[in-house]
C-alpha cells in the first residue's frame, strides 16, 4: 500500500470497526472526516517507520473524550493538527509522519484525516491494533516508552502540554483535562523517533486494517471460500455462532461494563458468556474461558458479517463470535501485567488460541 | 361536550391501497373500507371518506385521523422537495464535516442548496461553544434569498439539551427573511447525534410543501363533507400531530404506516405485549408491541439513503406474500422471493390464472377459505404443498424468534391480507390471534391513536439523585403530552430509557421518556 485514498475509506472502518472488538467509538464521523480531508487535501502516503530517517519525529494523534459527546460536538479537525503542532513546538522539531495509536475504532482514521491536512504521510504502525480504554495500554509501554510529554488541544486554541512520570499518570492527568475541555478533545502521545516506531511498535497496522476490511467485504459479498480466507488470513478461530438470550449493562467507575451471553444455534446446551468494559475482554464457554484479552474477541452478525459494536447488541441479535490473535509485537515482558486478563479485574490465566 | 359527537374515522394511505374505518367510543368498528390509493392521494382519501361516511350521521363525528406515505415518498422518489439551506450553529466545533455530508448525490443535488457552520452551539456541560455570530447568521439569510432556498434547517451542538441559540437563530431568519419564510429547528425535530438530527430538520425543511398539500387537503376533503372536526396525523411512534403540527414537522410521520398496523392489531386484538406478523401480497413484517406500543430500533435509520436518528419500529422484513410465486415440486420447491402482487386476483391458480402462488398453497393446504375454487389447485400435488408450507412455517418461525425480546413464549397477532399463512402453531409463540377487521387494521390503529410527549436530556446523577432526575423527566414527557391533547387524567409513562455516559464525570446519564394518553 502506497498511499490511503477515497477507495480505501469502506474498507479501512470495516476494518476498523473489527479491530475495536466491540468498542473503540463508531467510526462512522472519523469516515466522514477522513473523505472530507482527502477531498480537500488530497491521499495520503503511507510509510514504513524503517522507511524513515532513524532520528525523524513520528507524532500521534487521537481523539479523546467521551463517545457520547463526540456524536453531538463533532471535531473541527483542526484540534488535532493542534495537539500534533503544539507538541512539537515543545520539542522544538518538526515531525515527519504521523501515527495511529490505535487501529482499531474511530481513533484508526482520524490521524489520516491530521496527516491530510498536515500534508505528511501516515506511518504504517500503531501501539495497539485493537481497541483499548486507556492510554498506558500500549507496546510501547511495555518498552519502556514515556506516553508524555503529551499535548492536548481542543477547536477553541486551547492547549496544553504535560510532562508526566509514568503512562498511567498520563491517562489520568490527560481525563482531567479532556473534562474541562469539553469531552470531546484531540491527544497527541508517545513522541517517538522513527527508529523506536520500527523496533517497538506494531508493524503494518493500517495495511492489516485495510486487509481485513477487503476480506469481510469479500465474505459480506458472499464470494465462495471468502469466509474461510478471512480466518485463515487473520489467524482467527471461529468459536461460536449463537443467539443473544441475555444482556446486562451497567456502568462502573466510568466504564460502559456489560455481559452478554449467547446460547447456541445448535439446539444443544451450548452458551457462551462474554465479559465487556467498553471491549469485548472475555469469552466463557460453558464457566471457562476461551478466549482473553489481549487475544480479540470479535462478533459479526451471522448473515450480514458487520461486526457488531456492545453498544448495539440486542436480545435475539444472531451472531458469530470469533477468537483473532493480538499483534504478535505484543508478545513481550509485561503483557499480561498490563492488559492480560488481571489487568481488568478478573482472576484468570491467559488462553492462548488453539491451532 | 355535545354526546353525539361520539365517532371517528381513521384513514390510512398506502402503496396499494386507501383504507377507512369509521369506530365508535369504546372502539367498535362501525364501517370499513379499502379503495386503490390513486396518483393523487387525496382523490383515494376522497373515495375511502365517502364509502365509510355512506349513511353516518357526519354531526356525530368528532375527530379524523390520517396515516399517509406522502412526505416518505416524496423522499424516496426525490419527488417535490424543496431546496434548503442549512444553517449549523457549533463552530468552531464541527468543521470537520461539513452538512450532508454522505447524502446520496441525487438527493443532495435537490435538497442541498446553501449551507454554513456559524459560531454557536453548547458544550455537554451547557456552556455555550462560542456566543452564537448574529452577524454570520444575518448574513446567511442574504444567501439563503440569493441562492432561491424554500425553506432553512437550523442546527446547533447540544440543543436537544440547551435550545438558546437555535430559538435566537430562528428569531433573526424571521427579521430577514419575514416571518412566514419555513424554518426548522433541530431540536424540534430529533434527539441527541448533531449530524442525523440535522438530515432530519433538512429533511423535514425539504418536505413542508409536500406536507402542506397533504394537510390542507385532507382538511378540505373533511370540509367537503360537511365533518366539523379535529383533523390529526399519525406520526412515527404511533401517536398523534394535529394537522398544523405535522404540516410543521412531516419528517416524524414518515414511519407510520407499520406502526399503524402494528397499534391497530393491538387494539382490536386488546393484547398489549406480543409479535405482530402483518403478511401482504408481497412481503410480510414482524414487528414486536411491548406495552402496547412497537419496539423500536436502536441502529441507525436511513430514509431515502440518509442516515437519521428517528426512532422507527424495529421490523424483521422478508419476500413471503399472497403473491409470493412457486417454482418446482415436491421436496424440490423454491418459493419467492418474487410475488405476482396485488395482481394476486387475477394471476393465481385458483381464481384461473397460470402462475401457482402461496395463495394457492394456502387453499390446497386448507389454510385459505373465502378466496378462489379449491377445484382449481387440486392438481397440484401434496408434496409440493407440504414443502412450501413447511418453508412459510420455517421462515415465520425464525422471524418470529428473531424479534423476540425475551426467551418466555407470547402470543403473535396475524394481520394483513395474507395473514391465512400464518400456521395456528409457532415455536415459541403462545398463542396466535386472528383479530376481526385484521385487513384494515392500519386505518384502526391511526382512528385509535392518542396524544403523546417525549423528552430526551442528559442529567448528572452526582448533582441529583436518579429517582430525582427521572422523575423530572417524566413529569416534563407527561406535560408535552398533555399539550399535544393528551387526556391530563389518563396520561401515562410509556417508555424510560437511560444510558450512562461513559467517561462523563458526574455521573452523567441520557435519559429518554415517553408518555402517552387518549386525547382529552
Amino acid at each position: 500500500m502506497d498511499q490511503l485514498n477515497l477507495d480505501d475509506i469502506e474498507a479501512l472502518a470495516l476494518g476498523a470497526t473489527l479491530l475495536g472488538t466491540g468498542g473503540g467509538g463508531d467510526p462512522y464521523i472519523a469516515k466522514l472526516m477522513m473523505q472530507q480531508a482527502i477531498e480537500e487535501f488530497g491521499p495520503v502516503p503511507v510509510v514504513e517507520a524503517a522507511d524513515l530517517p532513524p532520528d525523524s519525529l513520528i507524532l500521534t494523534t487521537a481523539i479523546i473524550g467521551a463517545p457520547t459527546v463526540i456524536l453531538e460536538k463533532i471535531p473541527a479537525g483542526t484540534e488535532f493538527v493542534a495537539s500534533v503542532r503544539s507538541l512539537a513546538a515543545y520539542l522544538g522539531k518538526e515531525p515527519a509522519a504521523i501515527m495511529s495509536i490505535e487501529v482499531g475504532g474511530l481513533n484508526t482514521l482520524l490521524p489520516i484525516a491530521t496527516a491530510a491536512e498536515m500534508g505528511l504521510p501516515i506511518v504504517n504502525s500503531d501501539g495497539m491494533r485493537r481497541a483499548y480504554p486507556q492510554i498506558e495500554m500500549t507496546v510501547f509501554t511495555l518498552a519502556g516508552l514515556p506516553a508524555g510529554p503529551l499535548s492536548i488541544a481542543d477547536e477553541k486554541g486551547n492547549q496544553c502540554v504535560f510532562e508526566t512520570t509514568t503512562n498511567q499518570i498520563a491517562e489520568t492527568l490527560a481525563r482531567t483535562a479532556v473534562i474541562q475541555l469539553g469531552l470531546a478533545n484531540a491527544i497527541s502521545c508517545y513522541p517517538m523517533t522513527a527508529a523506536q516506531v520500527a523496533e517497538h511498535g506494531i508493524q503494518g497496522s493500517m495495511t492489516y486494517c485495510t486487509r481485513l476490511g477487503h476480506l469481510l467485504q469479500d465474505v459480506k459479498a458472499g464470494r465462495d471460500g471468502a469466509w474461510q480466507t478471512f480466518l485463515d488470513e487473520s489467524g482467527s478461530v471461529e468459536f461460536f455462532t449463537g443467539k443473544v438470550i441475555d444482556l446486562d449493562r451497567r456502568t462502573t467507575e466510568g466504564f460502559a461494563r456489560s455481559t452478554v451471553i449467547l446460547e447456541h444455534l445448535d439446539g444443544g446446551n451450548r452458551t457462551m458468556r462474554i465479559e465487556v468494559q467498553n471491549e469485548n475482554l472475555i469469552a466463557f464457554e460453558d464457566g471457562e474461558a476461551i478466549i482473553t484479552t489481549p487475544n480479540l474477541i470479535c462478533m459479526l452478525d451471522s448473515e450480514t458479517y458487520d461486526p457488531i459494536t456492545t453498544e448495539s447488541i440486542a436480545y435475539g441479535n444472531r451472531l458469530i463470535v470469533i477468537g483473532m490473535p493480538c499483534a504478535p509485537e505484543w508478545h513481550v515482558e509485561g503483557m499480561l501485567d498490563l492488559v492480560g486478563p488481571r489487568a481488568f479485574g478478573y482472576d484468570l490465566d491467559f488462553v492462548e488460541l488453539p491451532g | 361536550m355535545n354526546q353525539t359527537r361520539d365517532l371517528r374515522v381513521g384513514v390510512d394511505v398506502g402503496g396499494t391501497n386507501t383504507d377507512a374505518v369509521l369506530v365508535d367510543s369504546a372502539g367498535a368498528v362501525l364501517a370499513s373500507v379499502k379503495v386503490a390509493t390513486t396518483p393523487d392521494p387525496i382523490d383515494g382519501i376522497r373515495a375511502a371518506l365517502d364509502a365509510v361516511l355512506k349513511g353516518a350521521d357526519p354531526t356525530r363525528i368528532s375527530k379524523a385521523m390520517l396515516g399517509t406515505t406522502h412526505p416518505a415518498n416524496a423522499i424516496i422518489q426525490r419527488i417535490g422537495l424543496d431546496p434548503v439551506g442549512i444553517l449549523r450553529l457549533a463552530a468552531p466545533s464541527s468543521l470537520g464535516v461539513r452538512p450532508g455530508a454522505a447524502w446520496p448525490e441525487d438527493i443532495r443535488a435537490v435538497v442541498l442548496r446553501s449551507a454554513a457552520i456559524i459560531e454557536g452551539g453548547h458544550e455537554y456541560t451547557g456552556q455555550p461553544i462560542a456566543p452564537l455570530d448574529e452577524e454570520a447568521a444575518r448574513r446567511f439569510a442574504g444567501d439563503v434569498q440569493a441562492n432561491g432556498c424554500g425553506a432553512v434547517a437550523v442546527s446547533a451542538a447540544f440543543s436537544p439539551a440547551v435550545t438558546d441559540h437555535e430559538l435566537r437563530a430562528g428569531e433573526i431568519l424571521a427579521e430577514e427573511l419575514g416571518s412566514d419564510f419555513p424554518v426548522s429547528l433541530s431540536h424540534q425535530v430529533g434527539s441527541l447525534s448533531l449530524l442525523e438530527r440535522e438530515n432530519a430538520t433538512i429533511l423535514n425543511a425539504a418536505l413542508l410543501s409536500v406536507a402542506k398539500g397533504v394537510t390542507d387537503g385532507f382538511q378540505a376533503a373533511l370540509a367537503e363533507r360537511n365533518l366539523q372536526v379535529d383533523a390529526y396525523i399519525t406520526q412515527n411512534d404511533g401517536t398523534l400531530m394535529t394537522a398544523e403540527e405535522a404540516a410543521r414537522f412531516p419528517v416524524l410521520t414518515l414511519g407510520s404506516g407499520p406502526t399503524n398496523s402494528m397499534r391497530g392489531a393491538c387494539a382490536l386484538a386488546q393484547v398489549s405485549d406480543a409479535l405482530v406478523v402483518d403478511v401482504g401480497g408481497t412481503s410480510t413484517d414482524v414487528g414486536i408491541l411491548v406495552d402496547s406500543f412497537p419496539r423500536e430500533s436502536s441502529a441507525a435509520v436511513e430514509v431515502g439513503g440518509v442516515r437519521t436518528n428517528f426512532r422507527m419500529p424495529d421490523l424483521i422484513s422478508m419476500g413471503l406474500g399472497g403473491g409470493t410465486v412457486v417454482r418446482g415440486t415436491g421436496p424440490d420447491v423454491n418459493v419467492g422471493p418474487d410475488s405476482v402482487g396485488y395482481a394476486v386476483v387475477t394471476e393465481a391458480l385458483c381464481v384461473g390464472g397460470r402462475t401457482l402462488t402461496l395463495s394457492d398453497i394456502s387453499l390446497a393446504g386448507g389454510r385459505l377459505d373465502g378466496f378462489g375454487d379449491p377445484s382449481l389447485v387440486a392438481d397440484v400435488d401434496s408434496a409440493t404443498v407440504a414443502a412450501a408450507l413447511d418453508w412459510v412455517d420455517s421462515q415465520l418461525a425464525v422471524m418470529a424468534d428473531r424479534m423476540k425480546s425475551a426467551r418466555a413464549d407470547i402470543p403473535l397477532l396475524a394481520v394483513g391480507g395474507g395473514a391465512h399463512l400464518i400456521p395456528d402453531e409457532i415455536p415459541g409463540v403462545s398463542e396466535i390471534h386472528r383479530p376481526e377487521n385484521y385487513q384494515v387494521a392500519n386505518a384502526y390503529g391511526a382512528a385509535i391513536a392518542e396524544a403523546s410527549g417525549a423528552v430526551d436530556k442528559v442529567y448528572s446523577y452526582d448533582a441529583s439523585s436518579r429517582e430525582e432526575c427521572l422523575d423530572e423527566a417524566r413529569e416534563l414527557a407527561s406535560n408535552v403530552a398533555i399539550r399535544a391533547g393528551a387526556d391530563p387524567e389518563q396520561v401515562r409513562i410509556t417508555s424510560v430509557t437511560e444510558i450512562p455516559m461513559t467517561y462523563v464525570p458526574g455521573g452523567g446519564c441520557r435519559v429518554m421518556v415517553k408518555a402517552a394518553g387518549p386525547l382529552a
